[in-house]
């Protein structure tokens, strides 16, 4: 690098030619916008919002924010109501990553190997991924419909009236259901770049040595496949906690609280009703504490598999 | 991932020819009856999985072009007369007619197709519905922070991939973070500051916020694609008398035309499913679509065929593209990290 740049710098400058700019110069008129751009938009507001979380503010009031110490927190860590929010939003990301996760790499054992149109069909697989979340919860609103919707008839049940009515008696596990349907290809395609990389004299050489069908899985797929695996989940966890589109879109957090997730909460309290501006940023606080405190454990998961 | 070559010729194989090399290993056990059987049943399974997961999709579509009985009927219809209600309910303002002016409609003779297909439904249409502006200020929204955010994200991943910065690892890693921020998280104050500054429900306001939203993805992506084009041939310009900028605007602008494409397109699909932001950000001026497909309502109970027409409208165009892009799927979902 060095060297080209100093070469290209002892050029004489031709005659003619505009004024070089320096190579420093480009860097900082390079990078500079975006690095502006991403303090403004998320930097300022963490700090803010850190600030926010210790007073007592509305937006729709008048009155400027008056620091009141921990009290927001002390008071959200007392709320039943928000265990239960948390204690729902922990079960949802259970089910769904437990089932992304399963689903998936089944998924991705069945297409590793190369059959006719196995292209094709992986992608036709992986579009539920790319749509938007909030318009799948809309119309997968329709599909659970108990009278005019086709899962009950797709799955067996023929009879409406004996039919389980699912956003009113299982709401959190139709999320879970639908979660599962749009977010399994993405596990699936980490884990397929995964089981392709391994070569495959490697299933040949335990071939010759006689290893089971079982041992070869253990021994060389599953090792190859974990860390990738690890990455799908660590993903899908953190979107999981944040689930907020999907559920809008198929619930609204209802039927009562059954899947009043924190990000709904938060929603509810800064957008409706009293306007708990302070509050909810220490709610956002917490949420976000959980967070990486969750990343943080598969992190270290993913750098042991790796040195192993 | 195997070559090329190994993909045209038959499993187990190489081309036939002397100069073609064997990427693969001839096992005689995987051309044997059991193992063909073995890929045919692969193949009906996947078959099976990729129709299970399509049904939702099929049925949404369907459902767009079902008349309001028949989307709503009990049980439901798998075949059916196609119909435009549900367009119709999705872009038009419409009125139920008295018998009076129902029959004064009837006689009229310069109605349009669309006006007709109201009036069967003894209805008269008053004027677009607020979808149409919405779908405009989606299209206007992320095409234009699209655009910002590859744009910039071109220069810094430039940067980044070209030049020794001190601190590049911890920049970069600073930039992946923002994007592991719940949204939520940082609405509260960027709600409170976009009210100081006017850009609550303003159209650069939600540009600003998709831009910076898709910056951290732009930045990584296309530094994964900038890295593949051999630094040699800048090197070579360079000392041929470019000066940098033209370097890089002849040189590698068009070597990594593809991942642009790729970026943009990315952003452009996260912008335009985007609807936390849109919901608390924007009130009617710069709504988009996503928060408005859920409350579209009709008269007398939902619409159920506006919705899904809504919905179908939306989401067809990301089909598409998802197909166009199947090659970059793993990348843009992974932030570039791993490559296929």
């Amino acid at each position: 690098m060095g060297n080209t740049t100093a070469i290209a710098q002892t050029q004489p400058p031709r005659t003619g030619s505009r004024r070089q700019v320096s190579d420093g110069t480009i860097q900082k008129l390079f990078i500079m916008p975006t690095l502006i751009l991403l303090m403004l938009w998320n930097v300022f507001p963490l700090f803010y919002s850190l600030f926010l979380s210790f007073t007592q503010y509305s937006h729709s009031g008048k009155l400027p924010p008056i620091w009141i110490g921990t009290a927001n927190y002390d008071m959200l860590l007392s709320d039943p109501k928000v265990w239960s929010a948390f204690a729902v939003t922990g079960k949802y990301a259970l089910l769904s990553v437990g089932g992304q996760a399963l689903i998936g790499f089944g998924l991705a054992l069945l297409l590793r190997a190369k059959f006719k149109a196995s292209g094709l069909l992986t992608t036709l697989i992986l579009i539920p991924m790319m749509l938007s979340p909030v318009v799948v919860g809309l119309f997968w609103k329709l599909i659970f419909n108990p009278l005019t919707g086709i899962f009950n008839y797709l799955i067996g049940f023929w009879n409406p009236s004996t039919a389980p009515i699912w956003l009113k008696d299982h709401a959190l596990i139709s999320v879970v259901i639908v979660d599962v349907w749009m977010w399994s290809p993405f596990v699936m395609l980490l884990c397929l770049s995964g089981l392709k990389a391994i070569p495959d004299y490697i299933y040949e050489a335990a071939e010759v040595d006689r290893a089971s069908a079982w041992r070869q899985f253990r021994k060389i797929t599953l090792p190859s496949v974990a860390p990738l695996l690890t990455l799908a989940v660590l993903f899908r966890t953190i979107e999981a906690l944040k689930a907020f589109d999907l559920v809008m879109g198929l619930t609204g957090g209802g039927p009562g609280n059954s899947t009043e997730m924190v990000s709904v909460t938060l929603y509810r309290m800064v957008f409706q009703g009293q306007a708990r501006t302070g509050m909810a940023s220490a709610l956002a606080y917490i949420m976000l504490i959980v967070i990486i405190g969750i990343s943080n454990v598969y992190i270290w998961y993913l750098n042991r598999i790796k040195e192993s | 991932m195997a070559a090329p070559v190994s993909s045209a010729a038959p499993r187990g194989f190489a081309a036939t020819g002397p100069s073609s090399p064997v990427v693969e290993s001839a096992r005689v056990d995987q051309v044997t009856p059991a193992a063909r059987r073995g890929l045919t049943i692969r193949l009906i399974m996947s078959i099976i999985v990729a129709v299970v997961m399509l049904i939702p999709v099929y049925w949404m579509a369907t459902t767009a072009i079902k008349s309001r009985p028949d989307a709503t009927a009990s049980p439901p219809k798998v075949f059916f007369k196609p119909s435009w209600d549900g367009f119709i309910g999705l872009f038009t303002n419409r009125t139920q007619l008295s018998t009076s002016a129902l029959a004064a409609q009837q006689k009229r003779t310069d109605l349009s197709f669309w006006e007709k297909q109201a009036l069967a439904r003894g209805m008269r249409i008053l004027g677009p519905s607020k979808f149409v502006g919405q779908l405009k200020n989606s299209l206007i929204i992320s095409l234009t922070s699209t655009f910002l955010a590859v744009a910039l994200g071109l220069l810094s991943a430039y940067a980044f991939s070209r030049y020794d910065i001190p601190g590049k690892g911890d920049w970069l890693f600073f930039i992946l973070s923002t994007r592991m921020l719940p949204p939520i998280v940082v609405t509260i104050p960027i709600f409170l500051m976009y009210r100081a500054l006017g850009l609550y429900d303003a159209y650069i306001g939600m540009i600003l916020l998709y831009t910076v939203f898709n910056l951290s993805f732009s930045v990584w992506l296309l530094k994964g694609f900038i890295d593949e084009i051999p630094i040699e041939y800048e090197e070579a310009a360079l000392v041929d008398g470019y000066s940098r900028l033209q370097a890089f605007r002849k040189i590698v602008l068009p070597q990594c035309v593809t991942g642009i494409a790729a970026t943009a397109v990315f952003c452009l699909i996260f912008a335009w499913n985007e609807f936390a932001f849109s919901l608390m950000l924007t009130s009617s001026k710069a709504r988009t679509a996503p928060p408005s497909i859920a409350t579209i309502q009709g008269v007398g109970g939902i619409e159920w065929g506006s919705i899904a027409a809504g919905s179908a409208l939306f989401l067809i165009p990301v089909v598409i593209v998802t197909f166009a892009l199947r090659k970059y799927l793993l990348r843009g979902v992974t932030f570039g990290a791993i490559r296929q």
